[in-house]
């Protein structure tokens, strides 16, 4: 038919429009986004768009599908005529797929879980120390930091129990006052989500496929044909959710690249942002291999440009007062919900107590949100915390722990059925 | 400094019939006449370039870095790049008012004043780009270490910006000095010739009260030598510095340990491209011909292709160890820079940068002035994608593939750009009008064995001798 979606230089996700006809009703300019996965000649169109009226006018997107909506059928047929045009659409992610790194999101079916060790399904990068492989985990370049007393905080995240519900990311906003930037800064890869939820197509039929796709590839030319279909999600694609968020690592490439000594390590494992010490170089995003930054490229508070949940009384009434509202021009990211947790210390200090078990878990706002309990956030000096089962877990493991960033958010293999 | 001795054979460095009154006439001549319509119209463009610029800056100081093109993933763009072009482009100046002194290369005379004077304008275009890419360009002076309010909070030694931060500033002033300190014969010179009160109180001032006394050249040649040895680790460790931001840095593609030869060696390639470009318009321009003549462009190609074989050399060392180690995250960032959405700045810069320069093999190409100024900017250009490739495609897909994006600039990020080249010409242009060009009182200590005049007069005086000893 002629459909697609294509990025422009900048980016931005762009679709083609369709019409689509049920029983003689018409819905006309009806934007098109292909699904990898989803089943061929059919289409799915979502009721609740296309409002006339909104909070914001920003706010009223879609198409109403009520129109065509009759004798309360869910599954009708449908005639699709393309349209001339192209919409514009607000897409977070651009790249689709894993590109086979399967350190990335680690994956083991229940038989290889259940068969096999953890060395071979929870694979821990490995280098060549005095010519023996040791853990990379293992090797270090500075002395340790003791962590042992006081609070030591780590957050674990199942991606079993993961369903990209994203409950997380609004609460995370919600909680730091975290600015809405709109359709047009989305479009050029601004977002200011300090949590995300990445999520990747396989592009062969598994995710294991692409891997060992990946490792096959042998000579340059195969190498760049193999890379660049890889780019393409498999039309029955496994699927996987990843919330990112910054990993607080203890040696964090971002800190040390920081020339005003804006961002510094806790003593309780958290990387601090000083916002009112930062410049905005931005060579601290840069240097993060997660790429978990956001910088503040306008002032989106009391900005007419930017009205949506910042800029009349109203929206501001709903901002947490515990938390700063950032200023233009300076780094931002996820703080562990500090003032979360300061507030439960202090709670427990004037009530003359140490702190629960769970009341760290409950405070910060992403795993207090997560209703699978996926993300659990805990003190890991703390025995009685469910974190520090879960850390010594052997499906545990770090993003990208081969860079030597000794992170404080650990993740669980995801093992799936087949 | 002159040695006592030349052989006939070599080539002379300053043509023509040149005596030491023309050398005054021929370098004073721009700055005691009046403009002509060329100046008038390079300056005005010049002008309206800068002037846009400015408009673009306080665009972004006002509304923010979000009127560039930069995003979540692509931090530095065309800011960083552009800082990093500037600053290589300086270090020509260095290497041939230091370097060249101290390996007594008399041919650096007739070219280092105004080598130098680029170098001291590009740095001071760099230099705008540290300040402004910053998000909160107002606090700039937070990353100078001075006591403050606030503790007193000392500055982050950990990092290479601000080890740039001490890198830029020391070339620069060291230039300034050593600049200066060149200049001072030269505007007692112009002084002594001028004729209106303003005139000869200007160049007064800016002279120092030189007096030409033998002890006053005596301490010339003395602080030049002290000058050059600082400036001269200088040119290889400015460089050094600002290959540092990428080098110590944990993206594949920036994190490699041949970044400081490389972009030294790359440094100096596009700084020789750029006094050949301005050297080659301006000694047609100002009648200089005589001074800045074929052998000084040629030699200076010799050293564009030398360098341009280093630079041609590292790159392919980057793809042999990018393939060697192993690393496959190294692999694909190398890959996706000849493969990926932005090949074609790839290609750019492997075809400017190490196609061109070899065509210089050829006596021909590289004595010819016309092809001399199209490889400069065909050199300058390449040099500018070098840097936009380093920088972006390493950023745009590093480790994670959910933060792959997209670049594309804006206009600001082009005005801004544009700007800085405005601000140079500005500055280089009215330079041309007010300095020496050249440093005549050092062209003038080497006529006695360079010049084409004296060159003459010694064969003469050879020959009339030689055959007054075979008649004997």
């Amino acid at each position: 038919m002629g459909l697609e979606n294509w990025n422009v230089a900048n980016g931005g996700l762009n679709g083609s429009y369709v019409s689509v006809t049920v029983n003689g009703k018409k819905l006309e300019k009806v934007p098109v986004i292909v699904q990898p996965g989803q089943a061929k000649g059919t289409a799915g169109l979502a009721l609740g768009y296309g409002r006339s009226e909104g909070f914001k006018k920003d706010m009223v997107v879609g198409v109403n599908a009520y129109s065509l909506y009759t004798n309360f059928n869910s599954f009708q047929t449908a005639k699709l005529t393309k349209e001339a045009g192209e919409h514009e659409f607000a897409c977070v992610q651009l790249q689709k797929t894993l590109m086979g790194r399967g350190d990335i999101v680690k994956e083991a079916t229940l038989k290889e879980y259940r068969e096999q060790d953890a060395a071979h399904w929870n694979e821990m990068p490995q280098v060549s120390y005095d010519h023996k492989e040791v853990p990379a985990a293992s090797i270090d370049l500075w002395e340790s930091f003791d962590r042992t007393t006081g609070h030591h905080f780590n957050l674990s995240i199942d991606l079993n129990a993961c369903t990209g519900c994203g409950a997380c990311v609004i609460a995370c906003h919600a909680e730091n006052n975290v600015p809405v930037v709109g359709k047009s800064e989305i479009r050029r890869s601004r977002d200011m989500h300090w949590l995300r939820i990445d999520r990747y197509y396989s592009s062969e039929s598994t995710f294991a496929g692409d891997v060992d796709k990946k490792d096959a590839a042998s000579g340059l030319m195969n190498s760049i044909e193999t890379f660049n279909a890889m780019e393409d999600p498999s039309d029955n694609p496994q699927i996987v959710f990843q919330p990112v968020m910054c990993q607080h690592c203890n040696h964090a490439p971002c800190e040390t690249v920081c020339p005003v000594a804006a961002t510094s390590h806790g003593r309780q494992g958290q990387n601090h942002m000083a916002y009112n010490r930062c410049v905005g170089t931005r060579y601290c995003a840069n240097n993060c291999p997660y790429k978990v930054r956001r910088f503040n490229w306008f002032l989106y508070n009391k900005n007419s440009d930017f009205d949506f949940n910042m800029n009349d009384d109203m929206g501001r009434m709903v901002l947490n007062p515990d938390v700063v509202v950032r200023s233009r021009g300076v780094m931002e990211k996820c703080s562990f919900c500090i003032q979360a947790t300061q507030s439960v210390i202090l709670q427990a200090k004037r009530d003359g107590r140490i702190v629960g078990k769970d009341e760290f878990n409950d405070a910060c706002a992403c795993s207090a949100a997560c209703s699978s309990g996926a993300m659990v956030f805990g003190d890991v000096n703390n025995t009685e915390d469910p974190i520090v089962r879960l850390k010594e877990n052997e499906r545990a493991y770090h993003l990208l722990d081969h860079i030597g960033t000794k992170p404080n958010v650990f993740y669980h293999v995801k093992v799936r059925n087949t | 400094m002159s040695s006592h001795y030349e052989a006939p054979i070599r080539k002379p460095l300053i043509i023509g019939n040149k005596n030491y009154h023309d050398v005054t006439v021929d370098v004073a001549r721009p700055v005691e006449g009046r403009a002509n319509k060329q100046w008038w119209i390079a300056f005005t463009i010049a002008l309206i370039a800068f002037l846009w610029g400015v408009a673009c800056v306080a665009y972004t100081v006002g509304t923010g870095i979000g009127t560039w093109g930069s995003n979540k993933t692509v931090g530095w763009a065309w800011d960083i790049t552009n800082f990093v072009w500037w600053v290589g482009i300086g270090h020509a100046g260095t290497l041939i008012s230091a370097v060249l002194l101290l390996f007594r290369q008399k041919w650096r005379m007739a070219i280092n004043r105004s080598a130098e004077a680029m170098t001291i304008f590009s740095v001071i275009q760099a230099a705008m780009f540290p300040v402004f890419h910053m998000g909160r360009p107002w606090l700039a002076y937070w990353v100078m270490p001075i006591p403050n309010q606030f503790g007193s909070l000392w500055v982050n030694f950990n990092s290479p910006l601000l080890w740039d931060v001490f890198a830029i500033s020391t070339y620069l002033s060291v230039s300034l000095v050593f600049w200066w300190t060149g200049l001072l014969p030269d505007f007692a010179m112009l002084r002594d010739r001028a004729v209106t009160p303003f005139t000869k109180r200007v160049y007064s001032i800016l002279s120092f009260g030189w007096s030409g006394r033998a002890k006053d050249w005596q301490r010339f040649e003395e602080v030049s030598l002290v000058l050059a040895g600082l400036a001269t680790p200088l040119v290889l460790s400015v460089h050094t510095i600002v290959s540092f931001d990428f080098a110590t840095s944990v993206i594949p593609g920036w994190h490699t340990t041949i970044l400081p030869p490389y972009f030294v060696a790359g440094a100096i390639f596009s700084g020789f491209a750029m006094v050949n470009t301005l050297l080659i318009i301006m000694r047609k321009v100002s009648n200089l011909e005589a001074y800045i003549t074929v052998q000084h462009i040629e030699l200076m190609n010799i050293i564009i292709m030398i360098t341009g074989s280093i630079v041609g050399c590292a790159y392919i060392t980057e793809l042999f160890v990018a393939w060697y180690s192993g690393v496959e995250y190294e692999q694909y960032a190398f890959l996706n820079r000849a493969t990926g959405p932005y090949w074609w700045s790839y290609l750019l810069m492997m075809t400017c940068n190490v196609v061109s320069p070899q065509v210089m093999w050829f006596k021909k190409i590289r004595t010819s002035i016309a092809a001399s100024f199209i490889i400069s900017l065909v050199v300058n250009v390449g040099m500018w994608f070098e840097r936009f490739v380093i920088i972006v495609t390493s950023l745009h897909r590093d480790y994670l593939p959910s933060s792959w994006t997209m670049f594309q600039p804006t206009f600001v990020d082009a005005g801004f750009f544009i700007g800085t080249i405005g601000f140079f010409f500005v500055l280089f242009l009215l330079y041309s009008r007010s300095f020496p060009v050249i440093a005549q009182a050092e062209v003038k200590s080497i006529m006695k064995t360079s010049s084409e005049t004296y060159k003459k007069l010694h064969a003469a005086h050879d020959n009339h001798s030689h055959s007054e000893h075979n008649h004997h």
